[in-house]
């Protein structure tokens, strides 16, 4: 089953185009990375899928059309539009009591439990808390829905590595159970690629690419090779390349691992590596 | 990875509309605690002043022929309700505003409240909060003063029968919950025009929202000034006078004995509900109040964070 499907999604602001005609279909189950560069437009798909921001287009999320139905569809979503957005003014119990009052989906137990591991103070206002007891709070307020969709958009910028690994740990362990479909966006690809099934590269609002992690593995391999293999390897056409430690790093796109084989040692593709080939290629339309 | 296939638990029973807006409401107030904190040390002021002036009671209590006493409980309420109609002034014109400004509107949004229920929530703090919030704590304030004053006068050996007969409250006790939903109900078009505004502006929405009638009321009265000066005669003043009306109107229409401020209702009978609630005035602003909170909805479905 589809949980969400995008056609000719499109998003122009004034100037701006910021989505331009992207499809997009994420099968249920999955954990899909939607990653590009500041500005791809991560954020106006993401605000465009949960009925946030007008757009273009046809869209359908978990059988619902997003701008007419999103506080039915917010139901079975949760979000974290980014970090530090919870409501400044209001004490942890009150943010807790709120999200019980009106979302029928929330298991207020567990989302005590998940707090007891920290040492956010219930007494607290959000706006004493650091950064990263906030991302804490918000997770442990989604964690505790029942949802069938999980959007995460930047969700640990700006925090610290310990919070982003704490972060995304939980996620796996107490959050993903494979009956759930989470998108993640983020620039940072490192970061997430191990919890990834599929990703979504976006770049000034195109689809770059869009493919299972299986894929990636059999469509790109990098080529560790010496000096002397280096012009035999260079002629088969790699899309990066760099040096380290006397040793050449080659990158191949759809080249038969027969051919390469012969010419050094082969790895699996590296994600971010992989960004940079194909989206540092890519013309700018804006100075970097 | 486990492929689980039963999908998730089905959808439990929808959540009411009338919860959704009273956990609505409340993180109105858990936001804006000074709806009813401002309020409330203003009557602590008025209060504190009529506790300093009750020391006079047993002296002057005898000789004041009628309404000496009642003036502070007069000033109890003034003070109070004016200050609600600030606060709600504020209020309204922060609320839809500051949610887009510290970007908490993301948050909003991805629970289940729709944009109707959360506008509807906002508009009801001025309308049925502020006005509740009003009467309690005029009469929470008036009643201690009362028993304060009742206290001193019999500890100097005056009858607290007296005070009463010089303070009775019970008309104001019945006229002033009258005049407060009467008053809501008349306000209703400002304050949705306030929240419209706060949905549409991008900075300082309550100077957006009076800046027009400002500048109008401004214009108008030079032209008065200048048509006077030139032998033309008086010019009407219709912006002024409207701008006039609907902000003080509503306290005009409930507590005066004709609808035009010029004899205070001292009587119960003196009421005329008939007369407010067939008035053309009231009515147009309530019809225009529906329409400014559609358009409210409409744009805060709309708007993003700033």
């Amino acid at each position: 089953m589809m949980c969400i499907e995008a056609h000719g999604l499109r998003k122009a602001y004034r100037n701006t185009v910021a989505v331009d005609g992207i499809d997009i279909s994420i099968g249920s189950g999955r954990v899909v990375g939607l990653i590009g560069p500041n500005g791809a437009g991560k954020s106006t798909t993401i605000n465009a899928l949960l009925g946030l921001t007008p757009y273009e287009g046809s869209v359908k999320v978990l059988g619902h059309d997003p701008w007419t139905a999103r506080n039915r569809l917010m139901t079975d979503v949760s979000f974290i539009a980014d970090v530090a957005i919870l409501p400044r003014g209001l004490r942890v119990a009150q943010v807790i009591d709120y999200v019980e009052g009106v979302h029928p989906r929330f298991d207020r137990a567990k989302a005590e439990g998940f707090l007891a591991r920290t040492t956010i103070p219930r007494r607290s206002r959000v706006r004493e808390l650091s950064k990263g007891m906030v991302a804490q709070l918000h997770l442990a307020l989604i964690m505790a829905i029942d949802a069938r969709l999980l959007v995460l958009d930047e969700p640990t910028l700006g925090l610290d590595l310990l919070y982003r690994k704490a972060f995304y740990d939980s996620l796996l362990n107490d959050y993903f159970d494979g009956g759930r479909t989470i998108l993640i966006s983020t620039h940072q690809v490192e970061e997430i690629q191990h919890i990834l099934t599929d990703v979504i590269f976006l770049d000034q609002g195109c689809v770059v690419l869009d493919a299972s992690l299986e894929d990636l593995e059999v469509r790109f391999v990098e080529l560790v090779a010496g000096p002397d293999q280096a012009a035999s390897a260079r002629s088969l056409g790699p899309i990066q390349e760099r040096q380290a430690f006397g040793r050449i790093h080659l990158l191949f796109d759809g080249v038969d691992r027969e051919r390469l084989s012969g010419l050094g040692d082969l790895r699996t593709a590296n994600l971010a590596d992989i960004f940079v080939a194909l989206i540092g290629a890519r013309p700018r339309r804006h100075a970097a | 990875m486990n492929a689980r296939l039963d999908p998730p638990a089905a959808a439990p029973k929808a959540l009411s509309q009338g919860r959704l807006l009273y956990w609505s409401m409340r993180r109105e107030l858990w936001e804006h605690r000074a709806v009813y904190v401002a309020p409330a040390v203003i009557a602590g002021v008025a209060l504190f002043g009529g506790v300093i002036s009750s020391f006079w009671l047993p002296h002057s209590l005898p000789a004041v022929r009628s309404g000496g006493p009642f003036a502070m409980y007069s000033l109890i309420a003034l003070s109070v309700m004016m200050t609600g109609l600030i606060v709600a002034m504020f209020y309204a014109s922060a609320a839809l505003h500051a949610e887009r400004r510290d970007r908490t509107l993301l948050f909003w949004k991805s629970l289940p409240v729709s944009d109707r229920t959360a506008v509807l929530a906002k508009f009801a703090i001025p309308m049925l909060f502020i006005p509740a919030a009003t009467l309690a704590i005029i009469l929470a304030a008036q009643l201690a003063l009362l028993i304060w004053s009742a206290a001193i006068v019999l500890v100097n050996g005056v009858s607290p029968a007296l005070l009463w007969a010089r303070a009775d409250l019970t008309t104001m006790w019945v006229v002033l919950p009258y005049g407060l939903i009467v008053n809501a109900l008349w306000q209703a078009p400002l304050y949705a025009w306030l929240l419209l505004v706060s949905a549409w502006a991008r900075r300082v929405p309550f100077l957006w929202a009076v800046a027009p009638f400002v500048m109008l009321t401004l214009f108008e009265a030079i032209i008065r000034a200048m048509a006077r000066a030139a032998g033309a005669g008086d010019r009407t003043t219709p912006v002024a006078d409207f701008v006039g009306n609907r902000l003080l109107g509503g306290f005009a229409e409930a507590f005066s004995v004709d609808g035009r401020a010029t004899s205070a209702v001292q009587r119960i009978g003196q009421l005329n509900p008939l007369r407010t609630f067939t008035s053309p005035d009231l009515w147009g602003g309530l019809i225009a109040a529906a329409a400014l909170l559609a358009a409210a909805i409409w744009l805060r479905r709309r708007r993003e964070p700033l």
